[in-house]
């Protein structure tokens, strides 16, 4: 048991692990109907349904933020906006130009969340291109993007609240009829799927650590370091995509203002929470899933005490302050020589 | 002896160890006044070292620094403390802020006050135009610093720190960012400054420069002292060899053991091949399982040659052929699939994937190779890794512990089985054992000539000609990013002798 406890203590995901369970543990001792799941209506429903799919944004996002973190220790801002843009230009094909209300779409909903999470890949191109090629700073790459893409959204909708009042466009925000687990759940767990499948199969994982650790040495190898970043962007993107086209459907509409907002803050927390290193290199995906859920958790638990929606910035930024100072090297060592000095005076006393 | 009288500085068993590493080993150095004195040495002789000792960069292990004027043994903390006592350093990269005025550059931090505490500008624009004057370097004082050229921005650099009175001024790599003009006009200035009194250290990899305006040379090598001579008494043949580490008068040809390859195939050749800047346009053969050297100095080209054949610098002109069919070569990827291997020489920022296990790194190269959609199963990884973890004895704890946490020798070895892995046919190595100990270099060489006599050909590029024509069967001599000769064993040219003599070059015979 105690061999089980230390090399899971090793483990680079023991400390995101336990901040999460911490989160959890305070719910146990507030309100133990926390962690209570229930069927109404033939969904599930309970705070923790609630946190994994509230969660599902934030827990994609991560996934692509992971890798651009990795091989450009630079972050991309832009992916709050860029949800955004997606959402507005998955939704205009459905509703067409200009349309501010619709009943029925003009295009299959496939196709227009298609075209969605086109647009998300497109600003991963431009992101990356000015990355990988023009050597660009990753946040200033981004930023143009971070606020430019939602003004192209509203442009493409004409300056306006698209919405869509067609019951199959809230299938992918909320429920499929007949299964009781949210679509977004089903949805990150797919994308986990294929992330994981991409790293596993192919040798990306490795290009991505080699290419962030050392570009120079990596292009020797034979490693197309530029290519290697772009692609990373191009994937954030697509993430990007993917979130906005949930986050719309949630709550069926194209709303360029509100779609995703802060959402590139929550996604780089996400990527820090998981014990990654914002420095780039080594990564890890599972980590920086797990810091999602944390951020989603964090925010769920706030609610559900009836802290205002206003006020809970402040009390999250306390436990993220711990959180990451829990996992600082410098906090560790500091444990650490107490540890031993705790130790060498015990011995001294004997 | 007289000349005691006249000694500045005296540094005596000087010794500074870095983790892992004797940098420094009971160095000395003597400095006199009204002196230049260059200190010369291949890279990782500890000619920065024992400057950064003196400066107070680093804190001296062990030994003693006596300057004249300054009580007992000085030991400097910073290079604040240097300048207080009269020793003034200008490095390579100037370290001025090119958007202050020449002026405000000369009395940065010392400026002149007016009675209220305000910068009086009028006098120190004057006291600055004087400066100038009197060193007789042309240029506006209230000009911003970066419309000069580097090598006025170099001298007004010296310029401020010789108005700090400094007695010891050190000049580390000066020239080499200046075209041959603005060399004859620091020279002039060191030579005046030579005729006030102050000792000059002057550290450079040009030869010429050396003969040019030194009085005295202090050789180093592996952070040893080698000696300290007047620049008439060694020429420059002595001194390559001084730096190199052969006493010239010992040197006798050593006789080939066999492995001078029958001239089989050419494997590759280039023509005319050049990459702008660093190497003029070059022809190049290699025969299969045929060990070739390059040899030069530091910053001759022969770095830069290999870095241009494995696509690493673009190639502006010229054309290749591998194993007769031409092949284009636009990055290192290509080369890698034409069956080329290449070991870099800065194994920190171009060989070494820190942060990456030893397996890791061994595969990288091959799975590249292989593309990215055929990853190598992991399984596969393990053998190749342990495989070559056996074979040249890397001393790792396993193979997944990160390569930043091996020696430098064992760093090395993983980057050889890295290229070993791919299974080359021509192999590159520059400076394979740089920096490594005794008994992994011999193992080294004798791995070279084992894949020579395989069939690989590899090209070998070594500081230490010993070692280079143990192995080698042919040597091509480069100077100013030019082949200047071609020695081969076969007709027995291949010695110490011919090989410094080329390499020096001028007038060495």
């Amino acid at each position: 048991m105690k061999n089980v406890w230390n090399n899971f203590k090793k483990n680079p995901l023991f400390l995101p692990i336990i901040c999460m369970i911490l989160v959890l543990l305070i719910n146990l001792f507030k309100d133990p109907g926390f962690f209570s799941i229930g069927v109404k209506n033939g969904v599930l429903y309970g705070r923790l349904v609630d946190v994994l799919n509230r969660g599902s944004e934030i827990a994609i996002l991560a996934i692509g933020q992971t890798l651009v973190v990795a091989v450009s220790a630079g972050t991309d801002i832009s992916v709050g906006s860029v949800m955004a843009l997606a959402a507005c230009g998955g939704c205009v094909v459905l509703t067409g130009y200009g349309n501010t209300s619709v009943t029925s779409v003009i295009a299959p909903i496939g196709l227009g969340i298609f075209v969605g999470i086109i647009y998300g890949g497109i600003c991963g191109c431009i992101n990356g291109a000015m990355v990988a090629k023009l050597k660009v700073q990753p946040m200033v790459a981004t930023l143009i993007l971070y606020t430019a893409a939602r003004a192209v959204g509203l442009l493409l909708c004409n300056n306006q609240i698209s919405y869509i009042r067609y019951e199959p466009y809230k299938y992918l925000g909320n429920f499929f009829p007949g299964c009781p687990i949210p679509t977004p759940i089903l949805v990150t767990i797919l994308m986990i799927v294929l992330a994981q499948l991409i790293l596993k199969k192919t040798s990306l994982g490795l290009y991505v650590q080699s290419v962030g650790i050392n570009s120079r040495a990596s292009k020797i190898c034979g490693i197309d370091s530029e290519k290697i970043c772009f692609i990373c962007y191009v994937i954030c993107g697509l993430c990007a995509g993917v979130a906005g086209m949930i986050a719309s459907s949630r709550i069926y509409s194209a709303d360029s203002n509100n779609i995703g907002l802060n959402y590139e803050m929550d996604s780089i927390l996400a990527v820090a929470l998981g014990g990654n290193s914002l420095a780039g290199g080594k990564f890890n995906m599972a980590g920086s899933i797990i810091g999602a859920y944390t951020i989603q958790a964090i925010t769920t638990t706030l609610l559900a005490m009836g802290v205002s929606t206003d006020q809970a910035p402040v009390v999250k930024a306390i436990i993220v302050v711990a959180i990451v100072t829990i996992q600082a090297p410098v906090f560790r060592s500091w444990l650490e020589k107490r540890r031993t000095e705790k130790k060498l005076a015990k011995e001294a006393v004997v | 002896m007289a000349q005691e009288e006249h000694v500045l500085i005296s540094m005596k068993n000087i010794t500074k160890t870095f983790p892992g590493v004797v940098a420094l080993d009971n160095a000395q150095l003597t400095l006199r006044k009204g002196e230049i004195h260059a200190l010369m040495g291949e890279n990782g002789a500890g000619k920065s070292t024992i400057i950064k000792c003196l400066t107070g960069v680093y804190e001296r292990d062990s030994g003693e620094v006596h300057m004249e004027g300054v009580e007992g043994n000085i030991h400097c903390h910073s290079t604040m403390d240097a300048q207080n006592i009269g020793i003034a350093t200008v490095y390579q990269e100037v370290n001025l802020c090119p958007n202050l005025s020449v002026a405000e550059n000369l009395f940065i931090g010392r400026e002149p006050r007016t009675k209220l505490g305000f910068i009086d500008w009028k006098s120190m624009n004057k006291k600055a135009q004087e400066l100038m004057n009197r060193l007789k370097i042309e240029v506006d004082v209230s000009e911003t610093l970066e419309n000069y050229s580097i090598a006025v921005q170099q001298m007004i650099a010296i310029a401020r720190a010789v108005d700090m009175d400094c007695k010891v001024l050190i000049l580390d790599e000066p020239t080499s960012s200046l075209d041959d003009n603005e060399v004859e006009k620091l020279f002039g200035m060191m030579r005046k400054l030579k005729e006030r009194g102050v000792g000059i250290l002057f550290v450079t990899h040009f030869l010429e420069q050396v003969y040019q305006v030194c009085d005295r040379i202090t050789v180093m090598r592996n952070g040893k002292f080698v000696g300290d001579y007047s620049v008439a008494e060694l020429p420059r043949v002595k001194l390559v060899a001084a730096m190199l580490g052969k006493d010239f008068d010992d040197l006798a040809a050593i006789k080939q053991e066999g492995n001078a390859a029958e001239k089989n195939e050419i494997l590759y050749s280039a023509k005319g091949l050049s990459h702008k800047g660093t190497i003029r346009p070059f022809n190049f053969e290699i025969h299969k399982g045929e060990v070739v050297g390059l040899a030069g100095l530091l910053g001759s080209g022969r770095s830069e040659l290999v870095r241009c054949i494995y696509g690493v610098d673009s190639q502006s002109t010229g054309t290749a052929t591998m194993e007769g069919r031409p092949i284009k070569i636009k990055a290192p990827i290509d080369a890698i699939k034409a069956g080329f291997g290449y070991l870099p020489d800065d194994r920190k920022a171009d060989g070494c994937i820190a942060g990456l296990s030893v397996r890791e790194n061994i595969i990288i190269a091959l799975q590249a190779r292989n593309g990215m959609f055929r990853k190598i199963p992991i399984s596969k990884q393990n053998e190749i890794a342990d495989t070559y973890i056996r074979m040249l004895s890397i001393k790792t704890a396993s193979r997944e512990t990160l390569l930043g946490q091996l020696s430098g020798g064992n760093q090395q070895k993983v980057i050889l089985a890295r290229w070993l892995a791919t299974d080359p046919k021509f192999l590159i190595l520059d400076e394979p054992t740089r920096g490594i100990d005794i008994g992994t270099k011999t193992e080294i060489q004798k791995l070279v000539l084992q894949f020579a006599a395989k069939g690989m050909s590899v090209v070998f590029i070594s500081s230490e000609i010993e070692e280079m024509i143990r192995t080698c069967s042919r040597m091509l001599i480069m100077r100013d990013g030019e082949k200047v000769a071609e020695l081969d064993s076969a007709n027995m040219e291949l010695t110490q002798e011919n090989v410094m003599a080329a390499i020096a070059g001028g007038d060495s015979k």
